[in-house]
Protein backbone atom coordinates (compact mmCIF):
# COMPACT_ATOMS: atom_id res chain seq x y z
CA UNK A 1 0.00 0.00 0.00
CA UNK A 2 1.41 3.36 -0.98
CA UNK A 3 0.73 6.91 0.13
CA UNK A 4 -2.60 7.50 1.83
CA UNK A 5 -4.58 10.17 -0.01
CA UNK A 6 -7.16 10.69 2.68
CA UNK A 7 -7.60 10.82 6.44
CA UNK A 8 -9.97 7.88 6.13
CA UNK A 9 -7.31 5.69 4.57
CA UNK A 10 -5.28 5.88 7.80
CA UNK A 11 -8.27 5.96 10.17
CA UNK A 12 -10.37 3.49 8.24
CA UNK A 13 -11.82 1.56 6.62
CA UNK A 14 -14.46 0.49 9.09
CA UNK A 15 -14.23 -3.24 8.55
CA UNK A 16 -14.63 -6.71 9.95
CA UNK A 17 -11.20 -8.07 10.93
CA UNK A 18 -8.71 -9.50 10.97
CA UNK A 19 -6.97 -8.45 7.76
CA UNK A 20 -7.63 -5.73 5.22
CA UNK A 21 -6.05 -7.81 2.44
CA UNK A 22 -7.40 -11.23 3.44
CA UNK A 23 -10.80 -10.28 4.87
CA UNK A 24 -12.03 -6.85 3.71
CA UNK A 25 -10.62 -7.31 0.19
CA UNK A 26 -12.10 -10.82 -0.03
CA UNK A 27 -15.55 -9.43 0.83
CA UNK A 28 -15.16 -6.86 -1.92
CA UNK A 29 -14.10 -9.51 -4.43
CA UNK A 30 -17.30 -11.38 -3.58
CA UNK A 31 -19.39 -8.21 -3.82
CA UNK A 32 -18.08 -7.22 -7.23
CA UNK A 33 -18.47 -10.77 -8.53
CA UNK A 34 -22.13 -10.76 -7.52
CA UNK A 35 -22.55 -7.38 -9.23
CA UNK A 36 -20.98 -8.74 -12.42
CA UNK A 37 -23.23 -11.80 -12.32
CA UNK A 38 -26.13 -9.38 -11.90
CA UNK A 39 -28.35 -11.70 -9.86
CA UNK A 40 -28.24 -13.76 -6.64
CA UNK A 41 -25.59 -16.48 -6.61
CA UNK A 42 -26.90 -20.06 -6.52
CA UNK A 43 -23.64 -21.91 -6.89
CA UNK A 44 -20.05 -20.88 -6.24
CA UNK A 45 -16.72 -22.61 -6.71
CA UNK A 46 -14.08 -20.51 -4.98
CA UNK A 47 -10.47 -21.12 -5.92
CA UNK A 48 -7.89 -19.69 -3.52
CA UNK A 49 -4.36 -19.12 -4.80
CA UNK A 50 -1.08 -18.23 -3.08
CA UNK A 51 -1.30 -16.56 0.31
CA UNK A 52 -5.10 -16.90 0.22
CA UNK A 53 -4.70 -20.67 0.00
CA UNK A 54 -2.06 -20.74 2.75
CA UNK A 55 -3.58 -18.47 5.41
CA UNK A 56 -7.08 -17.87 4.12
CA UNK A 57 -8.86 -20.01 6.67
CA UNK A 58 -7.42 -18.27 9.74
CA UNK A 59 -8.17 -14.88 8.21
CA UNK A 60 -11.77 -15.86 7.47
CA UNK A 61 -11.22 -15.37 3.73
CA UNK A 62 -13.75 -18.14 3.05
CA UNK A 63 -16.47 -16.44 5.10
CA UNK A 64 -15.52 -13.07 3.61
CA UNK A 65 -15.91 -14.17 -0.02
CA UNK A 66 -19.27 -15.79 0.66
CA UNK A 67 -20.44 -12.67 2.53
CA UNK A 68 -19.57 -10.59 -0.52
CA UNK A 69 -21.41 -13.03 -2.80
CA UNK A 70 -24.44 -12.60 -0.51
CA UNK A 71 -24.18 -8.82 -0.99
CA UNK A 72 -22.87 -8.00 2.51
CA UNK A 73 -20.26 -5.24 2.72
CA UNK A 74 -16.86 -5.31 4.46
CA UNK A 75 -18.24 -3.83 7.72
CA UNK A 76 -21.16 -6.27 8.06
CA UNK A 77 -21.07 -8.37 11.24
CA UNK A 78 -22.90 -11.20 9.47
CA UNK A 79 -19.59 -12.02 7.73
CA UNK A 80 -18.67 -14.33 10.60
CA UNK A 81 -21.71 -16.55 9.95
CA UNK A 82 -22.02 -15.93 6.19
CA UNK A 83 -21.44 -19.55 5.17
CA UNK A 84 -24.32 -20.82 7.32
CA UNK A 85 -26.56 -17.98 6.07
CA UNK A 86 -25.67 -18.73 2.44
CA UNK A 87 -26.28 -22.47 2.87
CA UNK A 88 -29.63 -21.78 4.53
CA UNK A 89 -30.57 -19.80 1.46
CA UNK A 90 -29.57 -22.69 -0.75
CA UNK A 91 -26.20 -21.57 -2.10
CA UNK A 92 -24.01 -24.50 -3.14
CA UNK A 93 -20.42 -23.75 -2.11
CA UNK A 94 -17.14 -25.47 -2.95
CA UNK A 95 -13.73 -24.14 -1.83
CA UNK A 96 -10.59 -25.28 -3.63
CA UNK A 97 -6.93 -24.51 -2.97
CA UNK A 98 -5.27 -24.03 -6.35
CA UNK A 99 -1.93 -23.07 -7.85
CA UNK A 100 -2.57 -20.72 -10.77
CA UNK A 101 1.16 -20.37 -11.38
CA UNK A 102 3.79 -17.71 -10.68
CA UNK A 103 2.24 -15.26 -13.14
CA UNK A 104 -0.58 -14.63 -10.69
CA UNK A 105 -0.44 -12.22 -7.72
CA UNK A 106 0.04 -14.00 -4.36
CA UNK A 107 -3.42 -12.85 -3.25
CA UNK A 108 -5.61 -14.14 -6.08
CA UNK A 109 -9.12 -15.59 -5.97
CA UNK A 110 -10.89 -17.15 -8.94
CA UNK A 111 -14.66 -17.55 -8.68
CA UNK A 112 -16.87 -19.74 -10.83
CA UNK A 113 -20.37 -18.58 -10.06
CA UNK A 114 -23.83 -19.44 -11.32
CA UNK A 115 -26.95 -17.35 -10.90
CA UNK A 116 -30.63 -18.16 -10.48
CA UNK A 117 -31.17 -17.97 -14.26
CA UNK A 118 -28.24 -20.40 -14.86
CA UNK A 119 -26.06 -17.54 -16.14
CA UNK A 120 -22.47 -18.12 -15.15
CA UNK A 121 -19.19 -16.28 -14.90
CA UNK A 122 -15.55 -17.01 -14.19
CA UNK A 123 -14.02 -14.02 -12.40
CA UNK A 124 -10.41 -13.65 -11.28
CA UNK A 125 -9.54 -10.91 -8.82
CA UNK A 126 -6.63 -9.85 -6.64
CA UNK A 127 -6.12 -8.00 -3.36
CA UNK A 128 -3.66 -5.16 -3.83
CA UNK A 129 -3.31 -3.99 -0.20
CA UNK A 130 -5.23 -1.88 2.27
CA UNK A 131 -8.47 -3.66 1.38
CA UNK A 132 -8.29 -2.52 -2.23
CA UNK A 133 -8.98 -5.01 -5.02
CA UNK A 134 -8.71 -5.45 -8.75
CA UNK A 135 -10.67 -7.69 -11.10
CA UNK A 136 -8.11 -8.96 -13.61
CA UNK A 137 -10.10 -11.44 -15.74
CA UNK A 138 -13.71 -12.09 -16.64
CA UNK A 139 -14.42 -15.36 -18.45
CA UNK A 140 -10.72 -15.63 -19.22
CA UNK A 141 -10.54 -12.19 -20.86
CA UNK A 142 -8.04 -9.77 -19.25
CA UNK A 143 -9.66 -6.68 -17.71
CA UNK A 144 -8.84 -4.09 -15.08
CA UNK A 145 -11.39 -2.69 -12.67
CA UNK A 146 -11.11 -1.65 -9.04
CA UNK A 147 -14.72 -1.46 -7.83
CA UNK A 148 -14.06 2.09 -6.59
CA UNK A 149 -15.94 3.70 -9.51
CA UNK A 150 -19.12 3.41 -11.48
CA UNK A 151 -18.07 0.86 -14.06
CA UNK A 152 -19.33 -0.22 -17.46
CA UNK A 153 -18.37 -3.74 -18.45
CA UNK A 154 -18.99 -5.13 -21.91
CA UNK A 155 -18.16 -8.50 -23.43
CA UNK A 156 -18.76 -8.51 -27.17
CA UNK A 157 -17.49 -9.75 -30.53
CA UNK A 158 -14.39 -7.87 -31.62
CA UNK A 159 -15.34 -5.43 -34.39
CA UNK A 160 -14.89 -1.73 -35.11
CA UNK A 161 -17.13 0.81 -33.43
CA UNK A 162 -17.99 -0.70 -30.04
CA UNK A 163 -15.51 1.39 -28.06
CA UNK A 164 -16.53 4.52 -29.99
CA UNK A 165 -20.17 3.77 -29.22
CA UNK A 166 -19.45 3.43 -25.50
CA UNK A 167 -17.44 6.64 -25.32
CA UNK A 168 -20.05 8.60 -27.29
CA UNK A 169 -22.74 7.40 -24.84
CA UNK A 170 -20.58 8.74 -22.02
CA UNK A 171 -19.98 12.07 -23.76
CA UNK A 172 -23.72 12.43 -24.43
CA UNK A 173 -24.47 11.82 -20.72
CA UNK A 174 -21.65 14.13 -19.55
CA UNK A 175 -19.90 11.24 -17.86
CA UNK A 176 -16.16 11.55 -17.35
CA UNK A 177 -13.95 8.48 -17.93
CA UNK A 178 -11.43 7.69 -15.21
CA UNK A 179 -9.83 4.54 -16.64
CA UNK A 180 -10.51 2.30 -19.62
CA UNK A 181 -9.29 -1.18 -20.46
CA UNK A 182 -9.94 -3.22 -23.58
CA UNK A 183 -8.71 -6.66 -24.63
CA UNK A 184 -9.62 -9.51 -26.94
CA UNK A 185 -8.94 -13.21 -27.41
CA UNK A 186 -7.92 -12.71 -31.06
CA UNK A 187 -8.96 -10.55 -33.99
CA UNK A 188 -12.71 -11.04 -34.51
CA UNK A 189 -13.01 -13.18 -31.38
CA UNK A 190 -14.50 -12.23 -28.02
CA UNK A 191 -13.47 -8.86 -26.67
CA UNK A 192 -13.89 -7.21 -23.28
CA UNK A 193 -14.07 -3.60 -22.16
CA UNK A 194 -14.16 -2.04 -18.70
CA UNK A 195 -14.67 1.67 -18.29
CA UNK A 196 -14.43 3.29 -14.86
CA UNK A 197 -16.41 6.53 -14.69
CA UNK A 198 -16.62 9.49 -12.32
CA UNK A 199 -20.42 9.65 -12.68
CA UNK A 200 -23.10 6.97 -13.06
CA UNK A 201 -24.69 6.18 -16.44
CA UNK A 202 -28.46 5.66 -16.50
CA UNK A 203 -29.28 2.02 -17.47
CA UNK A 204 -31.33 3.12 -20.51
CA UNK A 205 -28.23 4.87 -21.90
CA UNK A 206 -26.58 1.51 -22.59
CA UNK A 207 -29.61 -0.33 -24.02
CA UNK A 208 -28.33 0.09 -27.58
CA UNK A 209 -24.92 -1.22 -26.59
CA UNK A 210 -26.61 -4.13 -24.81
CA UNK A 211 -28.27 -5.14 -28.09
CA UNK A 212 -24.91 -5.52 -29.79
CA UNK A 213 -22.93 -7.16 -27.00
CA UNK A 214 -23.18 -10.53 -25.28
CA UNK A 215 -22.97 -8.98 -21.84
CA UNK A 216 -23.28 -5.41 -20.63
CA UNK A 217 -23.18 -4.46 -16.95
CA UNK A 218 -23.34 -1.18 -15.10
CA UNK A 219 -21.85 -1.58 -11.65
CA UNK A 220 -21.97 1.02 -8.87
CA UNK A 221 -18.90 1.57 -6.69
CA UNK A 222 -18.67 -1.09 -3.99
CA UNK A 223 -16.51 1.05 -1.67
CA UNK B 1 -2.97 24.35 2.06
CA UNK B 2 -1.02 21.11 1.91
CA UNK B 3 1.62 19.26 3.89
CA UNK B 4 4.03 16.46 3.03
CA UNK B 5 6.12 16.49 6.20
CA UNK B 6 5.71 16.98 9.94
CA UNK B 7 7.72 20.20 9.63
CA UNK B 8 5.19 21.62 7.16
CA UNK B 9 2.23 20.46 9.25
CA UNK B 10 3.66 21.98 12.45
CA UNK B 11 4.46 25.22 10.60
CA UNK B 12 0.91 25.46 9.22
CA UNK B 13 -0.56 24.95 12.70
CA UNK B 14 1.72 27.72 14.04
CA UNK B 15 0.87 30.09 11.20
CA UNK B 16 -2.88 29.54 11.46
CA UNK B 17 -2.72 29.51 15.29
CA UNK B 18 -4.80 26.34 15.31
CA UNK B 19 -4.48 22.77 16.45
CA UNK B 20 -2.68 20.29 14.20
CA UNK B 21 -5.93 18.31 13.93
CA UNK B 22 -7.80 21.36 12.64
CA UNK B 23 -5.21 21.83 9.87
CA UNK B 24 -5.52 18.16 8.89
CA UNK B 25 -9.31 18.51 8.82
CA UNK B 26 -9.17 21.70 6.73
CA UNK B 27 -6.80 20.11 4.19
CA UNK B 28 -9.00 17.02 3.92
CA UNK B 29 -12.15 19.12 3.41
CA UNK B 30 -10.45 21.20 0.74
CA UNK B 31 -9.09 18.13 -1.05
CA UNK B 32 -12.41 16.25 -1.01
CA UNK B 33 -14.49 19.32 -1.88
CA UNK B 34 -16.66 18.71 1.19
CA UNK B 35 -17.53 20.95 4.13
CA UNK B 36 -15.41 20.54 7.30
CA UNK B 37 -18.60 19.53 9.13
CA UNK B 38 -19.20 16.64 6.72
CA UNK B 39 -15.63 15.40 7.16
CA UNK B 40 -15.88 15.79 10.95
CA UNK B 41 -19.15 13.83 10.82
CA UNK B 42 -17.39 10.95 9.06
CA UNK B 43 -14.79 10.89 11.85
CA UNK B 44 -17.57 10.85 14.45
CA UNK B 45 -18.87 7.66 12.77
CA UNK B 46 -15.37 6.11 12.95
CA UNK B 47 -15.09 7.07 16.64
CA UNK B 48 -18.49 5.46 17.35
CA UNK B 49 -17.27 2.19 15.79
CA UNK B 50 -14.04 2.48 17.80
CA UNK B 51 -16.05 2.90 21.02
CA UNK B 52 -18.10 -0.21 20.26
CA UNK B 53 -14.93 -2.24 19.69
CA UNK B 54 -13.37 -0.80 22.88
CA UNK B 55 -16.38 -1.93 24.89
CA UNK B 56 -16.61 -5.35 23.25
CA UNK B 57 -12.90 -6.03 23.71
CA UNK B 58 -13.05 -5.99 27.50
CA UNK B 59 -16.53 -7.41 28.10
CA UNK B 60 -17.20 -10.18 25.54
CA UNK B 61 -15.67 -13.63 25.65
CA UNK B 62 -13.58 -13.36 22.53
CA UNK B 63 -11.96 -16.22 20.66
CA UNK B 64 -10.42 -16.04 17.20
CA UNK B 65 -11.19 -18.54 14.42
CA UNK B 66 -7.76 -20.17 14.85
CA UNK B 67 -7.94 -20.17 18.65
CA UNK B 68 -4.57 -18.38 18.85
CA UNK B 69 -5.96 -15.24 20.48
CA UNK B 70 -8.78 -13.95 22.66
CA UNK B 71 -9.58 -13.32 26.30
CA UNK B 72 -6.50 -11.32 27.32
CA UNK B 73 -8.20 -7.92 27.13
CA UNK B 74 -11.03 -9.04 29.41
CA UNK B 75 -8.63 -10.73 31.82
CA UNK B 76 -6.36 -7.70 32.11
CA UNK B 77 -9.23 -5.20 32.40
CA UNK B 78 -10.47 -6.44 35.78
CA UNK B 79 -7.04 -6.88 37.33
CA UNK B 80 -5.43 -4.64 39.97
CA UNK B 81 -1.99 -3.78 38.55
CA UNK B 82 1.17 -4.12 40.62
CA UNK B 83 3.40 -1.51 39.01
CA UNK B 84 1.37 0.76 36.75
CA UNK B 85 -1.69 2.84 37.61
CA UNK B 86 -5.22 1.52 37.22
CA UNK B 87 -6.04 3.91 34.36
CA UNK B 88 -3.06 2.86 32.25
CA UNK B 89 -3.70 -0.78 33.08
CA UNK B 90 -7.30 -0.52 31.86
CA UNK B 91 -6.13 1.32 28.73
CA UNK B 92 -3.68 -1.47 27.95
CA UNK B 93 -6.55 -3.95 28.38
CA UNK B 94 -8.57 -1.94 25.85
CA UNK B 95 -5.74 -2.00 23.31
CA UNK B 96 -5.50 -5.78 23.70
CA UNK B 97 -9.29 -6.08 23.53
CA UNK B 98 -9.74 -4.11 20.30
CA UNK B 99 -6.96 -6.10 18.65
CA UNK B 100 -8.69 -9.30 19.80
CA UNK B 101 -12.04 -8.12 18.42
CA UNK B 102 -10.25 -7.69 15.09
CA UNK B 103 -8.68 -11.15 15.25
CA UNK B 104 -12.09 -12.67 16.03
CA UNK B 105 -13.77 -11.12 12.96
CA UNK B 106 -15.45 -8.29 14.86
CA UNK B 107 -15.98 -4.79 13.51
CA UNK B 108 -13.08 -2.35 13.93
CA UNK B 109 -11.61 0.77 12.36
CA UNK B 110 -8.24 0.12 10.73
CA UNK B 111 -5.85 2.62 12.37
CA UNK B 112 -3.70 2.77 10.34
CA UNK B 113 -4.12 -0.97 9.68
CA UNK B 114 -6.37 -3.71 11.02
CA UNK B 115 -3.44 -5.35 12.81
CA UNK B 116 -2.64 -2.15 14.73
CA UNK B 117 -6.25 -1.06 15.30
CA UNK B 118 -6.17 -1.06 19.13
CA UNK B 119 -3.55 1.58 19.89
CA UNK B 120 -5.18 4.89 18.91
CA UNK B 121 -8.70 4.13 20.26
CA UNK B 122 -7.29 2.89 23.57
CA UNK B 123 -5.13 6.01 23.91
CA UNK B 124 -8.24 8.17 23.48
CA UNK B 125 -9.87 6.45 26.47
CA UNK B 126 -6.83 7.29 28.61
CA UNK B 127 -7.24 10.99 27.77
CA UNK B 128 -10.90 10.72 28.71
CA UNK B 129 -10.13 8.99 32.01
CA UNK B 130 -7.25 11.23 33.08
CA UNK B 131 -8.13 14.63 31.60
CA UNK B 132 -11.89 14.36 31.15
CA UNK B 133 -11.55 15.71 27.59
CA UNK B 134 -14.61 16.54 25.53
CA UNK B 135 -15.78 14.32 22.67
CA UNK B 136 -15.19 17.10 20.14
CA UNK B 137 -11.54 17.33 21.23
CA UNK B 138 -11.21 13.56 20.79
CA UNK B 139 -12.46 13.96 17.21
CA UNK B 140 -9.94 16.76 16.54
CA UNK B 141 -7.18 14.61 18.06
CA UNK B 142 -8.13 11.77 15.70
CA UNK B 143 -7.46 14.16 12.81
CA UNK B 144 -4.08 14.95 14.39
CA UNK B 145 -3.39 11.21 14.49
CA UNK B 146 -4.54 10.85 10.89
CA UNK B 147 -2.22 13.64 9.71
CA UNK B 148 0.72 11.85 11.32
CA UNK B 149 -0.35 8.59 9.66
CA UNK B 150 -0.65 10.23 6.24
CA UNK B 151 2.85 11.72 6.53
CA UNK B 152 4.30 8.34 7.58
CA UNK B 153 2.58 6.66 4.61
CA UNK B 154 4.00 9.37 2.30
CA UNK B 155 7.58 9.41 3.57
CA UNK B 156 7.81 5.76 4.64
CA UNK B 157 5.11 3.09 4.76
CA UNK B 158 2.18 1.86 6.84
CA UNK B 159 2.33 -1.71 5.55
CA UNK B 160 3.96 -4.55 7.46
CA UNK B 161 4.78 -6.27 4.17
CA UNK B 162 6.80 -3.21 3.14
CA UNK B 163 8.20 -1.86 6.40
CA UNK B 164 7.69 -4.42 9.16
CA UNK B 165 5.68 -3.90 12.36
CA UNK B 166 7.33 -0.50 12.96
CA UNK B 167 5.23 0.65 9.97
CA UNK B 168 2.00 -0.65 11.50
CA UNK B 169 2.12 -0.66 15.33
CA UNK B 170 5.01 1.83 15.22
CA UNK B 171 3.04 4.34 13.16
CA UNK B 172 -0.13 3.66 15.18
CA UNK B 173 1.84 4.46 18.35
CA UNK B 174 3.24 7.65 16.80
CA UNK B 175 -0.29 8.68 15.81
CA UNK B 176 -1.49 8.03 19.37
CA UNK B 177 1.49 9.88 20.88
CA UNK B 178 0.70 12.98 18.83
CA UNK B 179 -2.99 12.82 19.74
CA UNK B 180 -2.24 12.37 23.48
CA UNK B 181 0.19 15.29 23.38
CA UNK B 182 -2.40 17.54 21.76
CA UNK B 183 -5.16 16.46 24.18
CA UNK B 184 -2.94 17.36 27.15
CA UNK B 185 -2.38 20.84 25.75
CA UNK B 186 0.99 20.23 24.10
CA UNK B 187 2.12 22.58 21.33
CA UNK B 188 2.44 21.52 17.66
CA UNK B 189 6.23 21.40 18.18
CA UNK B 190 5.76 19.06 21.15
CA UNK B 191 3.53 16.87 18.99
CA UNK B 192 6.40 16.62 16.51
CA UNK B 193 8.77 15.56 19.30
CA UNK B 194 6.29 13.00 20.62
CA UNK B 195 6.11 11.40 17.16
CA UNK B 196 9.91 11.41 16.83
CA UNK B 197 10.48 9.98 20.33
CA UNK B 198 7.84 7.30 19.86
CA UNK B 199 9.08 6.12 16.46
CA UNK B 200 12.68 6.16 17.73
CA UNK B 201 11.67 3.62 20.37
CA UNK B 202 9.90 1.39 17.85
CA UNK B 203 12.43 1.53 15.02
CA UNK B 204 13.32 -1.88 13.67
CA UNK B 205 10.30 -3.77 14.97
CA UNK B 206 9.76 -6.72 12.63
CA UNK B 207 6.52 -8.20 11.28
CA UNK B 208 6.61 -11.92 12.10
CA UNK B 209 3.02 -13.14 12.46
CA UNK B 210 2.73 -16.73 13.68
CA UNK B 211 0.99 -18.88 11.03
CA UNK B 212 0.64 -15.70 8.96
CA UNK B 213 -2.31 -14.60 11.09
CA UNK B 214 -2.99 -11.17 12.60
CA UNK B 215 -2.87 -12.54 16.16
CA UNK B 216 0.50 -13.52 17.65
CA UNK B 217 2.31 -11.22 18.32
CA UNK B 218 0.06 -8.53 16.79
CA UNK B 219 -2.40 -8.37 19.72
CA UNK B 220 0.48 -8.03 22.20
CA UNK B 221 2.19 -5.36 20.09
CA UNK B 222 -0.91 -3.21 20.32
CA UNK B 223 -0.33 -3.14 24.09
CA UNK B 224 3.40 -2.44 23.60
CA UNK B 225 2.72 0.29 21.06
CA UNK B 226 0.24 1.95 23.39
CA UNK B 227 2.80 2.07 26.23
CA UNK B 228 5.38 3.62 23.89
CA UNK B 229 2.81 6.22 22.84
CA UNK B 230 2.03 7.17 26.45
CA UNK B 231 5.74 7.37 27.28
CA UNK B 232 6.52 9.52 24.22
CA UNK B 233 3.65 11.90 24.97
CA UNK B 234 4.79 12.33 28.59
CA UNK B 235 8.41 12.89 27.50
CA UNK B 236 7.41 15.49 24.91
CA UNK B 237 5.03 17.24 27.33
CA UNK B 238 7.86 17.52 29.88
CA UNK B 239 9.85 19.49 27.33
CA UNK B 240 12.22 16.71 26.33
CA UNK B 241 13.16 17.03 22.68
CA UNK B 242 14.08 14.40 20.14
CA UNK B 243 17.69 15.04 19.17
CA UNK B 244 16.88 13.83 15.64
CA UNK B 245 14.21 15.92 13.84
CA UNK B 246 10.90 14.08 13.40
CA UNK B 247 10.99 13.95 9.59
CA UNK B 248 14.48 12.45 9.70
CA UNK B 249 13.22 9.79 12.13
CA UNK B 250 10.41 8.92 9.68
CA UNK B 251 12.99 8.75 6.86
CA UNK B 252 15.07 6.43 9.04
CA UNK B 253 12.02 4.22 9.54
CA UNK B 254 11.73 3.87 5.77
CA UNK B 255 15.42 3.03 5.45
CA UNK B 256 15.20 0.44 8.24
CA UNK B 257 12.05 -1.05 6.68
CA UNK B 258 13.74 -1.42 3.31
CA UNK B 259 16.72 -3.07 4.97
CA UNK B 260 14.57 -5.70 6.70
CA UNK B 261 14.85 -9.12 5.08
CA UNK B 262 11.68 -10.40 3.43
CA UNK B 263 11.41 -13.08 6.13
CA UNK B 264 10.61 -10.32 8.63
CA UNK B 265 8.07 -8.46 6.53
CA UNK B 266 4.74 -10.27 7.02
CA UNK B 267 5.75 -13.43 5.18
CA UNK B 268 5.62 -15.49 8.39
CA UNK B 269 9.00 -17.03 7.50
CA UNK B 270 11.08 -15.50 10.30
CA UNK B 271 11.10 -14.26 13.87
CA UNK B 272 8.42 -15.64 16.17
CA UNK B 273 6.66 -17.27 13.20
CA UNK B 274 9.73 -19.41 12.56
CA UNK B 275 10.26 -20.66 16.12
CA UNK B 276 9.58 -24.38 16.74
CA UNK B 277 6.34 -23.48 18.53
CA UNK B 278 5.41 -20.92 15.87
CA UNK B 279 5.84 -23.61 13.23
CA UNK B 280 3.74 -26.08 15.24
CA UNK B 281 0.93 -23.50 15.40
CA UNK B 282 1.19 -23.04 11.64
CA UNK B 283 0.70 -26.78 11.07
CA UNK B 284 -2.19 -26.88 13.52
CA UNK B 285 -4.19 -24.01 12.04
CA UNK B 286 -3.21 -24.45 8.36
Amino acid sequence: MGKADSVFEVIGPIMIGPSSSHTAAAVRIGQISRAILGEPVNKAIIQLHGSYALTGKGHGTDKAVIAGLMGFDAADERIRSSIEIAKDEGMVIDFQKVDLGDDYHPNTIRLLIEGASKSHFEITAISVGGGNIGVIEINGLPLRLSGEYHTLISIHSDRPGIVAKATSIMAKNKVNISTMYVSRQRRGGLAAMAVEMDQPLPPEAVSELANEAQIVRLIPPIY
Amino acid sequence: MRYDSMKQLIKLAGREKSKVGEIVLAVEAEQEGESPDTIRGQMVISWEVMKQSLEKGVTDDIQSVSGLSGGDGKLFFSRIPKYIGQDISMTVARALGVAEVNAAMGRIVACPTAGSCGIVPAAMTLAQAKLNVKEENIITALFTAAGIGIICSTKASISGAEGGCQAECGVAAAMAAGALTELAGGSPTMIGHSVALCLSNMLGLVCDPVAGLVEVPCVLRNAGGLMQAILAAELALSGIKSRIPVDEVIDAMREVGEALPESLRETALGGLANTPTGNRYRKRVG
